[in-house]
């Protein structure tokens, strides 16, 4: 009997090694590429090439500011419109988590969800590309927003539903109108999901190349015209980096280090946030 | 029966198939104590919900029969109107984790976006939670959040929220549950107090409390109303043996 115990803490204590083993060796890739992409790119950061476009071919300098301002603009529109549509739909799924309107616009959600960016980035090119005739950050915009509508309707989804029953009751108990249940009380008792999904949802559409490859397309110039095509950071690297030259390999590692650091600290934000805001229940 | 409140005929509620109270007819007078008792599933909690159309809000809950706050027919008149003129507290005490202790007991003028000077609004707060048994104990600390005070404060706290929008009857469900002797003793002294303005239904499992509390007692049984009657009379003379049956102890 003693025997077989002995040989049962064996077996327990090599499963928990493996685990932890595991868990360290995943943390692997990330701390290599991380250290990688800092030793290239931070050599080249500093204030001139975060306020300078890309110069030509043959001269030195030049920085990145082009995309950075592109990136930007791209992203706050595509949030204009994902952001809130996102979290009433979300809403909606998460009250009527039984209806087959549900059922269905959350197997849509899901679809979309899986639906590669490439193939979003050409819906967009032939819905609003081709009709306009011209590539637009607009359209890099519309690409955006579709990516992030997923991920902010299942966050907030999945927030909304953890909220107990009896927090709603409470409210329409005290003849609280139905909207008001929802805007004054649920969505801030889960403030803090909601936000954290948005900001996930903005981490992963800021680094998205594919869609914006046929619609903002890019532009070596500084640019804030919506209609025109519009430089984005992911796009940048992808064109400088595949070019032949070494001053624009280096800008491109630049820009992926700027990348990095802003999904990066967005993350570390979401943390925080999530911690600090959390309400107590 | 002028001094009927709340009165019920004929009353009946389903989830669905399921016919969870069944012609139940009752009148409830002003100022008093009415505990509802009956075994799990007797429809008890399920009639009080329909008191104050809660129990619509289920998928799939309809009613039939009459239920009326004195002359006026609850199933006619706006449900906002009759949730502000029957209040509720719940099984599981249930503040607002977002809003302060002060924000949780005007829950029900801010929620509903009504404008008021700041002066009245401090004047409800104190009132309501003096008549809550809960003015000394959170007095110095009303703008911290309602959710750091202990179960039975918690409870009193909810309490203290649906006194403010000054209802006609407030409804209990299972009100002490979820709480320790100590705060339930508090609370059921509290429901003493209040009842001199308001008229309390108070659901329970629990036939000593229904004893010490009520001024009559209501019997659900399998969604009937077994007996209704004074609830001295109720617990040393019941008319109905199924009544006497649930007393002694013989099912429950």
């Amino acid at each position: 009997m003693d025997a077989r115990i002995g040989v049962r803490n064996t077996k327990s204590i090599i499963f928990k090694s493996v685990i932890i083993f595991l868990a360290f060796v995943i943390t692997i890739p990330l701390i290599i590429v991380l250290l990688y992409i800092i030793k290239q790119g931070i050599t080249q950061v500093n204030w001139h090439f975060l306020t300078n476009i890309p110069a030509p071919v043959g001269e030195t300098g030049g920085g990145i500011s082009n995309a950075l301002l592109g990136s930007f603009i791209i992203v706050v529109m595509a949030s204009i419109v994902a952001i809130p549509v996102g979290i009433l739909a979300g809403i909606y799924l998460s009250e009527n988590a039984r209806t087959r309107l549900a059922y269905y616009a959350g197997l849509c959600v899901d679809v979309l969800q899986g639906v590669p960016s490439i193939v979003v980035g050409i819906v967009v090119y032939f819905w609003v590309v081709k009709p306009l005739g011209t590539f637009s950050a607009i359209s890099g915009s519309i690409a955006l927003a579709i990516m992030m509508l997923p991920i902010v309707i299942r966050s907030t989804e999945q927030t909304l539903l953890l909220l107990p029953s009896s927090l709603k009751e409470a409210a329409l108990s005290l003849g609280v109108p139905y909207h008001r249940v929802i805007l004054k009380v649920i969505v801030p008792c889960g403030f803090a999901g909601i936000l954290s999904g948005i900001m996930l949802s903005v981490a992963r559409i800021i680094g998205e190349t594919a869609p914006l490859l046929f619609t903002a397309f890019g532009n070596p110039y500084l640019s804030t015209a919506l209609t025109k095509p519009m430089e984005t950071l992911p796009h940048l690297i992808f064109t400088y980096a595949t070019s032949p030259y070494d001053d624009w390999h280096n800008l491109a590692w630049g820009a992926s280090f700027i990348l990095l650091m802003f999904v990066l600290l967005l993350n570390i934000f979401t943390k925080l946030i999530t911690r600090k805001w959390n309400i107590q229940l | 029966m002028e001094h009927t409140v709340v009165s019920a005929s004929k009353f009946n509620a389903w989830f669905g198939d399921n016919h969870a109270v069944k012609d139940v007819s009752i009148g409830i007078e002003k100022n008093q104590v009415i505990a509802v008792m009956g075994p799990s599933g007797c429809g008890k909690t399920t009639f009080l919900r329909c008191i104050n159309r809660m129990h619509e809000l289920i998928p799939g809950a309809t009613t039939k029969g009459s239920m009326k706050l004195y002359e006026d027919d609850v199933y006619k008149m706006n449900p906002i109107y009759v949730r502000y003129k029957i209040g509720m507290v719940f099984q599981r005490p249930n503040p607002f984790p977002n809003l302060s202790i002060y924000d949780n007991v005007v829950a029900g003028y801010k929620l509903n976006g009504l404008k008021m000077q700041k002066k009245d609004l401090d004047n409800i707060v104190e009132k309501s939670l003096t008549s809550a048994a809960l003015w000394g104990e959170v007095k110095d600390s009303l703008h911290k959040k309602g959710t750091f005070l202990s179960g039975g404060q918690q409870q009193r706290l909810c309490i203290a929220r649906a006194i403010a929008m000054e209802p006609e009857v407030i409804l209990f469900d299972e009100p002490t549950s979820a709480l320790d002797p100590i705060s339930t003793a508090s609370v059921e002294t509290l429901f003493h107090e209040l009842k001199t303005n308001y008229t309390l239904i108070i659901v329970t499992h629990n036939m000593q409390q229904a004893a010490r509390v009520s001024d009559k007692t209501a019997f659900f049984y399998l969604g009937e109303l077994v007996e209704y009657d004074d609830t001295k009379q109720m617990f040393t003379a019941p008319k109905d043996t199924r009544t006497q049956n649930y007393i002694t102890g013989r099912f429950s």
